[in-house]
């Protein structure tokens, strides 16, 4: 009796914890949010997506070659990142399952996960940059594209290994080539891991500023040569959330409101589609 | 009648360095279901394998032996689409997938480049109806294959194996995931096949084996003890092991 009475109060114990730790989580998550919301939203305005940089000090303008660079270094790094990280992950679960060099990509990629991205953009300056003896916005894409390659990789790898292996064999066992069984029996079993792997990723890479840094930089005009520096929208709202004005201030808010939502939009477009695919 | 589809001959399997079966020699009439039954790790699973060559995916995996299909040693063979066409598998577990119900019975056709859309259409619904599987699934064909119940997706399985029009079919534990009903409906159905295949089953269900098959074979440690007609076999085994597994000594 006082046995159970005494695992009653630690069960509880351990209940009221975990519930105070999930809220306490929830609260500095909705905090930022509502913080963001209501200094963001109030300072958005058309200007911001349609007006380019003006000089320091003057009042207008916005921040319309940032978005645009920003969507120009994501958009390449995801071209690079989403093949590379989704051959590597069938390599290591499907074709290399049992050999050595497979099991040691997968534990350098775990580890590669967790390398810091300013570390990254760095070696991307040492490998690109300086080679080529300028900033561009392709070494920013690439710096964005190590940083998710990892990531695409490792979840692909998992989400492949969860396909029961009988499936593959059933499917062996009328004859199908292997690359077949992963086109079009492993991919589209793991569709929906795969999916939110992808977005993950991309969601994962769209904030970060520190790769970037040193490696597209930025740029006071407007420019499509990616073999240029570029803005970006974090680099610029990290430039200008530093800088001294106030309607710098207004528009970085401006713009961590847009890449805010832009992230959460994408993880629940992604959610959707998951959704809707599994009721079909 | 009477003639063998299947002879094999001094078969022996290696997993590596591991022998597995030691020297079966054994005949599978046509258009009859031949049962092998055992203890577990006997090697029925690795025997039934060698038919389709699936050994043939992992490394290391060795075949001694011959195992003549209507005359041509399939141990020598090297097309696998075309053997595995005619000599289809079924697992323990239901392996739809992750397509309608309609790819999946066609999913083999495709592969073996039948494209015509009135033939494909045909040769499903002929596969669903044999596998008797169409009452149920004639108005749902573009429905995923994984809404279908445990029953219906081995007989789908089942379908998509009798769509290629296979020889022989070959059937591992093919109820042990299943309620008695459905059960029921897979051997009344394998029955059914005999028509225009021949089976070969593995199965732990001593009932199982005598309510199906024509002929029966006893494996144990590897080995092939005891083969005979199935109502021979169970009421005058020859060997005394054999004996002692149907009355539950053992195994
Ligand atoms: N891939 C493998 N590598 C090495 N040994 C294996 C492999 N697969 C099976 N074996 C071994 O081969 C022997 C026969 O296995 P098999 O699966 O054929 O037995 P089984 O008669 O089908 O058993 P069960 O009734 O449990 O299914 C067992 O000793 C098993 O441990
Ligand atoms: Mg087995």
């Amino acid at each position: 009796m006082n046995n159970r009475k005494k695992r009653e109060l630690i069960g509880k114990l351990f209940l009221s914890l975990s519930v105070f730790t999930a809220f306490l989580g929830i609260f500095w998550l909705l905090f930022i949010l509502s913080d963001l919301i209501i200094k963001g939203a109030s300072a958005i305005n058309w200007s911001l997506f349609s007006k380019n940089f003006v000089p320091p000090g003057l009042s207008g303008g916005g921040m319309k070659a940032a978005f645009i660079g920003q969507l120009i270094i994501v958009s390449i790094a995801v071209i690079i990142g989403i093949p590379f990280g989704l051959l590597g992950g069938t390599f290591i679960a499907e074709y290399g399952r049992n050999s050595k060099i497979a099991k040691l990509i997968s534990i350098f990629a775990d580890l590669m996960t967790s390398i810091p991205s300013i570390v990254v953009g760095t070696f991307v300056y040492a490998v690109m940059v300086k080679p080529m003896g300028h900033f561009s916005a392709l070494a920013g894409a690439v710096a964005l594209a190590v940083i998710m390659i990892p990531v695409m990789l490792k979840t692909t790898e998992n989400m492949l290994k969860l396909v029961p292996w009988s499936l593959r064999e059933a499917a062996f066992a009328l004859g199908t080539p292997y690359y077949k069984v992963i086109f079009q029996i492993v991919y589209k079993n793991a569709m929906t891991g795969l999916l939110t792997g992808t977005i993950l990723s991309v969601a994962r890479i769209a904030g970060e500023t520190a790769p970037l840094l040193f490696t597209s930089l930025n740029n006071s005009f407007l420019s499509f040569n990616i073999n240029q520096p570029m803005a970006s929208l974090t680099v610029t709202i990290y430039r200008y959330a530093m800088g001294p004005y106030d309607n710098w201030h207004q528009m970085a808010w401006a713009a961590s409101f847009v890449i805010t939502l832009f992230v959460l939009l994408t993880t629940i477009t992604g959610r959707l589609i998951i959704k809707w695919r599994y009721k079909k | 009648m009477g003639d063998y589809i299947l002879k094999v001959k001094n078969l022996n399997f290696f997993y590596g360095s591991k022998q597995v079966l030691f020297n079966i020699n054994m005949n599978m009439a046509s258009n009859r279901i031949t049962a092998l039954i055992g203890p577990s790790g006997c090697g029925k699973t690795t025997f039934l394998r060698c038919f389709n060559r699936m050994h043939d995916l992992y490394k290391g995996n060795r075949y001694e032996g011959e195992i003549l299909y209507k005359e041509k040693d399939i141990l020598k063979m090297n097309d696998n689409i075309e053997l595995r066409s005619k000599i289809g598998m079924v697992f323990q577990s239901p392996t739809p997938f992750p397509m309608s119900i309609f790819d999946n019975v066609a999913y083999g056709l495709k592969l073996k480049g039948i494209k015509n859309r009135t033939e494909v259409k045909d040769r499903v619904e002929a596969a669903l109806q044999g596998a008797a599987l169409w009452q149920e699934v004639k108005d749902r064909l573009s429905a995923p294959a994984g809404g279908l119940s445990g029953g219906q997706q081995q007989r789908l399985v089942i379908a998509r194996a009798l769509a290629v029009e296979p020889d022989i079919l070959l059937f591992d534990e093919p109820t042990s995931a299943l309620d008695p009903i459905a059960t029921a409906k897979i051997e009344e159905l394998m029955i059914e096949l005999k028509k225009i295949t021949t089976i070969i089953v593995v199965t732990h269900n001593m009932q199982q084996a005598a309510r199906v098959s024509d002929y029966t074979a006893f494996f144990y440690l590897g080995e092939l003890i005891e083969t005979d007609k199935t109502e021979d076999f169970f009421t005058r085994p020859k060997n005394k092991q054999t004996e002692d597994y149907i009355r539950g000594k053992f195994g």
